[in-house]
């Protein structure tokens, strides 16, 4: 089993959880997050004054599948989150040790 | 998904609306059958029949000779007549004096959601509070004695009855002239005071108060203990508004300054540029001062960080409730609904309020490179501060002037308290309020064309600015915001410091930076923002559970 974990950009999200279920993905986790790349943070105004918002809001998207279909998953979530411009995020893929599903007790690929 | 419960709770409803459906329809029917001619099924007798009673859709009959009071219906005296035209003048006079304090009421919610809106989601409940609070602690401080001493030797109140019962005012001789400083009837509204008149006078008069003593909640939110804002209320409230009210509209001495001196008609101030605004200003400053900048507001070098509000929607719609309420401030302040000047006082208003909204959104627009949304609310209302003051006196061309300059003054003034005197007004209470109600009260001086005011605070003749021909005018309205600040903010500036001393006024740093809400309120003001419902109810005692889980199953499969 693999876990994939994706920052992407917020409005991406929907786009993402598209092509995951249209792919045969039947779960999914995603939490608000914040946080810095290359892309660094950006400046806003308030009353004349500027100031520097350093951690961005950003999507993270934490998807288990088995091994066989974690490129193909990887490759999904980086087509539908790609707009070409800074701040587009990234997916970290590792390796999964054990899983279990909490109400049959189920392991392994049968509880992803 | 579709609930699966839906189907089943829909019928219900629908036999109930149908019922209430059909009930309505029967009810109309048979009403509307009541409404036709009655069917001429028995022959009308010889005798004179009375004529049926016939409506008045179109409104041009109803209201007549036979609507006099008279002791022979129909034919009222000369004098019955008379009689009730006095009446009904003092009664629209008095209806609109009522109807305009009642949307100045309504500013109260405005101030309460601009203030909120511009400070930060940590302190929501604790500057709401004030704001709510405010409006309690005022009206009742006002109700012992502050309005007595403003109002209580303000008697004759020519348009609401002529009643003289407020008719005592102190007053020390000076340069053989009285200078009236307080007046001295209508504690608790009792005795003598127990009047229509007056009471109407003091509904009008509170909210005006109000209006000034919520005005320093927002300079001062964020870092302010609430416990020393109680005592604030009733201090303002009974005490420093009052007296400088009285000096103003309750006949006292700057009001005199014409009558007395020469000075135009005295100092001249409609609806409270400088009475209202600039009090409420004036005290912003001094206890902002007081208490010092929030925690991160100024770097070590001096230089001062942005701190954005929470919410810039709640700024705007309790601006727009602010606007709207103005409409009550300036053409109530007539206190005659009969003195047709007030639709010129109304579109005063609303230009200058527009003019200060556009010139604030160009400069910040031209100098920082975006029309900055919290600079654009703060301009129109600085429009409406300073139009308060000349709105009966000038025309609508200077009142747009007016508006235009004060959404300018108040960009300068927010970077001047920010940057060079180093106060931190997290809303900008202080220039709004304080410096273009000082600009409102000067600009008056300077453009009042000579159309109304004939008579004000007894001078014969039409008040008139500079341009106009009335220098004497633009003096006295120069003394009079300089009094406003000089006794204003000594006064409130010995009340803030006299409170620090003893029982310290600012929250601590621990409270300041975990925010308001819990230490000093108890409550948070947006508890899931700040983590679960089961995290917020951990942190308290609270017995509040969520409902188990197993109850909610059933829940669902019923």
């Amino acid at each position: 089993m693999k876990k994939i974990e994706a920052i992407i950009k917020p409005f991406k999200l929907d786009d993402v959880k598209e092509a995951l279920t249209g792919a045969g993905i039947i779960g999914m986790t995603v939490s608000e997050v914040r946080g810095f790349g290359r892309q660094k943070g950006h400046t806003e105004m308030y009353r004349g004054g500027e100031y520097t918002v350093d951690f961005l809001p950003k999507m993270k998207v934490e998807v288990v599948v088995a091994d066989a279909m974690a490129d193909k998953v990887v490759a999904l979530i980086t087509a539908a989150a790609k707009t070409g411009s800074i701040g587009d995020g990234k997916v970290f893929v590792a390796p999964l040790e054990e899983a279990l599903r909490i109400r049959t007790g189920e392991r392994g690929d049968n509880a992803v | 998904m579709k609930d699966p419960g839906s189907g089943t709770r829909s019928l219900p409803w629908r036999i109930v609306f149908g019922l209430v459906l059909a009930c309505l329809l029967a009810v109309g029917g048979w009403v509307f059958a009541q409404d036709k001619p009655a069917a001429p099924a028995t022959p009308a007798p010889a005798a004179a029949p009375a004529p049926p009673p016939k409506p008045d859709p179109g409104g041009t009959t109803t209201g007549g000779i036979a609507d006099v009071t008279a002791k022979e219906a129909g034919k009222p005296t000369l004098a019955e007549v008379a009689d009730f035209a006095g009446h009904n003048r003092v009664s629209i006079n008095l209806m609109w004096t009522l109807i305009t304090g009642f949307l100045v009421m309504f500013m109260q919610a405005g101030f309460a959601l601009a203030e909120t809106g511009f400070t930060r989601a940590k302190n929501v409940a604790h500057t709401m509070m004030m704001n709510f609070m405010v409006y309690a602690i005022g009206m009742t401080g006002y109700w012992i004695m502050g309005f007595a001493l403003q109002m209580g030797g303000a008697s004759p109140l020519a348009t609401l009855g002529g009643t003289g019962v407020l008719d005592g005012e102190f007053a020390i001789s000076l340069f053989g002239k009285d200078f009236g400083l307080w007046g001295t009837k209508g504690f608790f509204l009792a005795g003598s005071t127990y009047d229509v008149g007056v009471f109407g006078l003091f509904l009008f008069q509170m909210v005006f108060m109000d209006t000034a003593a919520t005005i320093p909640t927002g300079a001062m939110a964020e870092r302010w203990k609430f416990s020393s804002f109680v005592i604030y209320g009733f201090f303002i409230s009974m005490i420093t508004y009052p007296l400088f009210a009285n000096w103003v509209w309750g006949g006292g001495w700057l009001s005199q300054l014409g009558k007395n001196f020469g000075l135009g008609h005295g100092y001249v101030d409609f609806a409270g540029s400088s009475v209202v605004h600039m009090v409420g200003g004036v005290t912003a400053l001094a206890g902002a001062m007081m208490l010092g900048p929030r925690i991160g507001k100024f770097n070590k070098d001096g230089t001062p960080n942005p701190i954005p509000g929470h919410n810039l929607p709640m700024a705007a719609l309790g601006c727009f409730i602010l606007a709207f309420g103005w409409f009550g401030f300036n053409p109530g302040s007539t206190l005659a609904g009969g003195d047709l000047r007030i639709a010129v006082i109304a579109v005063n208003t609303m230009l200058a309020s527009a003019s200060g909204a556009i010139f604030a959104m160009f400069y910040m627009w031209g100098k920082y490179g975006k029309p900055d949304p919290s600079m654009m609310i703060n301009g129109m209302l600085a429009g409406l501060v300073a139009i308060t003051a000349p709105c009966a006196f000038v025309s609508s061309f200077w009142a747009f002037v007016i508006g235009a300059l004060a959404g300018l003054l108040v960009c300068w003034s927010v970077f001047f308290i920010e940057r060079t005197l180093k106060v931190d007004d997290p809303v900008g209470a202080i220039s709004v309020h304080g410096t273009c109600g000082a600009w409102g009260v000067v600009s008056l001086g300077i453009f009042a064309d000579g159309t109304y005011g004939d008579g004000f605070n007894g001078v014969p003749s039409t008040v008139k600015g500079l341009l106009y021909g009335d220098a004497s005018q633009l003096v006295a309205q120069i003394i009079g915001p300089i009094v406003n600040f000089v006794f204003i903010f000594g006064a409130s500036w010995i009340f803030f410091k006299l409170y620090d001393v003893i029982f310290g006024m600012r929250v601590s740093p621990e409270v300041e930076l975990e925010g308001l809400d819990v230490p000093e309120m108890g409550a948070h003001g947006y508890p899931e923002v700040h983590g679960p419902a089961t995290l917020v109810h951990a942190m308290g005692a609270s017995a509040v559970r969520p409902p188990s889980m197993s109850s909610m199953a059933a829940e669902r499969s019923r």
